[in-house]
């Protein structure tokens, strides 16, 4: 039998070459869709589409408005409509910005004291400015904020939360 | 380099002169083209399994979820559809190729002494290639899963003695398949039949190995050659060429997803897979006391004796082409499977579902009362959304945003008068209830069908309501129960017999009290629609 291997090289060779051929190709009929599939985004945007939640001109600059709006979050195959809020602080006739509900430091919901001028963690004290700034307390950071655009004078935000 | 590492690999592992051992296994000088059908077989099982874990990675297991699960893999995956035709037409192609596998062995008659396990092996092998088509039929849990394996599930109750208690292991007690059921047959499938299959695999190529590929009686006298590379190259073409059709098939062939599976649709027609449509033409044969016949005593018998070909045919080892018994019983067995499938086929009526309603969304308006529904007319009607845009403000507040919070009188007095400077509104008090409860209490049922109104439907419930079909019918939850409630009409009655019931009622229902109604055919049609798309 060891003489078949030098009788035949080339056809061995061949053989060999064709079997590796045929077997990437084969596996690569399988492999090419999968990645696609594990890799690539959903084609529904989901998560990344925004939402409207004020009209510029409804509000007035330097006063916080809490607004209560309703979110989808697309999770895999479900999508669930949610009731959340968010604080808005208008700061340019063009231009505002949407603040996280939940306190940086422990994720106390936070509110707007009035007659200071600032909002207010009653867990741990923590107090931020009107551009969400750390004025006191624990709080590590500033007020994290809502990915945001302002497109024909209405605000959108979206899903994602930024921090400062 | 190169032989260094394999150096390094032999010292360490000894793997390489393993895989040279496996290369270099001596083979028949006959073997050929018929002997690669056992290398692909056990590539086509791969590919399912390599298929189903990335399907299992976006599917949720449960009644509830599977279906969803299914429309996100087919709708927004890229590349979905193609996995889960990969593994959908896998399934058929692997039994094809099983098939053959068995056929060819059997015809060259290589289960004779000493060979008798590889071949049980074998046998238990087509068992779970064909449990594993059963158990994946129902995981897609749309109508077609349901209401066959419903069918099954009945067969395997046929069982003398044995029945209940088999469907009660199946989770499917009582006449109904559910929770119980796909938990077990989702287990069965992804875990119980993969192991077993494996281990299977495992004995079935080690007795291959320990016996060698069967000699024919021609080798006799005749030097063995090696597996690699002939062989090999041989397996690979048939595998490669294997890969290719399930490609083509995945990419070509038309792959649905039914509504998903609704117990209370009695119109649904159940047929199993085509490899399974021969023991369902064949229960057809047999009535009444027979049933359990055809249902469990043939089948089993059939497997039986598969299993016993060994022991059934002792004779010496002949030449492949005076095997004349063996080729003729294949022979009868393939037309007696094409004949019977063939019967199946030709007496299946054609299916009334829309093979891609599971691909679209589901449609909430189904749910709502009609009044609702019919509210969302009005709003259309009367040209609310000049002010009122869904999903954006404009003149008139976003009303997708919030609930209204207005009170009702002013609300009814705003729907009379919009603005100052608008016509009267022609709506009735009761439209303008309607409206008030849209507006007010919507819920999310309702805003889908707001801002996708099913405009057919939605004319449909106009005229429900117009005629106050409502003061003696009830349909979702709304509506009087002096006349019968009309959730789930399409599977008691005909688009005829509706027809024919509204022109004269007590024709069709001896002392009925509802009055003739005298609709266009525009109207009708309308109504009908709206009525037989509501489900139980």
């Amino acid at each position: 039998m060891l003489q078949d291997h030098s009788k035949h090289p080339t056809r061995r060779s061949f053989y060999a070459a064709f079997i590796h051929l045929l077997g990437a190709a084969a596996a690569a009929a399988i492999a090419i869709p999968a990645a696609v599939y594990l890799l690539l985004k959903p084609k529904s945007p989901g998560a990344g589409a925004m939402v409207e939640i004020a009209n510029l001109a409804d509000l007035e600059p330097g006063v916080p408005r809490e607004v209560v709006y309703y979110r989808t979050r697309v999770d895999g195959w479900k999508a669930t409509k949610e009731k959340t809020t968010t604080w808005v602080v208008k700061n340019g006739p063009q231009s505002a910005v949407a603040f996280s509900p939940q306190c940086p430091h422990l994720g106390c919901i936070y509110h707007w004291e009035d007659e200071q001028g600032t909002f207010k963690c009653p867990c741990h004290a923590s107090a931020f400015g009107l551009d969400g700034r750390v004025l006191a307390g624990p709080a590590p950071r500033p007020l994290d904020r809502y990915d945001s655009r302002v497109e024909g004078g209405k605000l959108l935000i979206g899903l994602q939360v930024k921090r400062s | 380099m190169a032989n260094d590492v394999r150096d390094w690999l032999e010292e360490r592992t000894g793997l390489p002169s393993a895989l040279q051992h496996f290369l270099d296994e001596d083979i028949p000088a006959s073997a050929g083209w018929p002997q690669v059908l056992g290398s692909v077989a056990l590539f086509a099982f791969l590919i399912q399994a390599a298929t189903g874990v990335l399907l299992a990675l976006n599917y949720g297991p449960t009644p509830t979820e599977a279906h969803a699960s299914i429309r996100y893999i087919m709708t927004e995956l890229t590349a979905g559809p193609m996995i889960r035709g990969l593994h959908h037409w896998g399934s058929s192609c692997m039994i094809v190729v099983v098939a053959l596998h068995m056929m060819q062995v059997f015809i060259w008659g290589a289960y004779k002494k000493p060979r008798e396990a590889t071949w049980m092996a074998g046998c238990a092998l087509l068992l779970m290639t064909l449990a594993f088509g059963l158990t994946g039929y129902l995981l897609p849990w749309d109508n077609k899963a349901y209401w066959g394996t419903t069918v099954t599930t009945q067969i395997v109750g046929l069982a003398p003695g044995l029945g209940p208690y088999l469907k009660r292991l199946l989770g499917a007690e009582g006449d109904t398949i559910g929770t119980l059921t796909f938990a077990r047959f989702y287990t069965s499938h992804v875990i119980v039949l993969p192991i077993a299959t494996l281990l299977l695999i495992g004995l079935h190529l080690y007795l291959v190995r320990w016996h060698g590929v069967t000699p024919a009686p021609s080798d006799a006298g005749k030097p063995t050659k090696k597996f690699y590379p002939e062989q090999m190259f041989k397996d690979s073409v048939a595998t490669f060429v294997y890969v290719m059709v399930l490609v083509l098939f995945a990419n070509f062939a038309k792959l649905g997803l039914g509504s998903m599976a609704d117990p209370t649709d009695t119109r649904y027609i159940p047929r199993p897979e085509w490899y399974f449509l021969f023991l369902f033409e064949t229960l057809k044969l047999f009535q009444g006391p027979l049933e359990v016949l055809g249902a469990v005593v043939l089948p089993n018998l059939g497997i039986v004796a598969l299993f016993l070909v060994p022991f059934l045919d002792r004779g010496r080892a002949i030449r492949v082409r005076q095997r004349t018994v063996a080729i003729a019983v294949t022979a009868f067995a393939v037309i007696g499977w094409a004949g019977l499938t063939e019967r199946a086929v030709a007496t299946t009526p054609p299916s009334m579902e829309d093979p891609d309603a599971g691909l679209r969304p589901p449609q909430a308006w189904r749910e709502l009362p009609p009044e609702q529904l019919a509210a969302i007319g009005y709003f259309q009607r009367d040209n609310c959304s000049r002010c009122h845009v869904l999903e954006r403000s404009a003149a008139g507040p976003d009303l997708a945003k919030d609930p209204s919070t207005k009170p009702v009188d002013w609300l009814i007095a705003h729907f009379s008068k919009p603005t100052p400077d608008s016509p009267d509104s022609k709506l009735t008090g009761a439209q303008k209830k309607s409206l008030v409860t849209l507006v007010t209490k919507r819920d999310d049922r309702a805003l889908d069908a707001w801002e996708n109104p099913p405009t057919a439907a939605i004319a449909g419930a106009m005229l429900y309501e117009a005629r106050g079909c409502g003061f003696c019918h009830f349909l979702n939850g709304s509506g009087a129960k002096m006349a019968p409630v009309l959730n789930g009409l399409a599977a008691r009655r005909t688009r005829k017999w509706i027809a024919e019931h509204f022109a004269d009622p007590p024709k069709l229902s001896p002392g009925s009290q509802m009055p003739a109604y005298k609709f266009n055919q525009q109207d009708l049609d309308a109504i009908t629609n709206y009525l037989m798309a509501i489900p139980k």
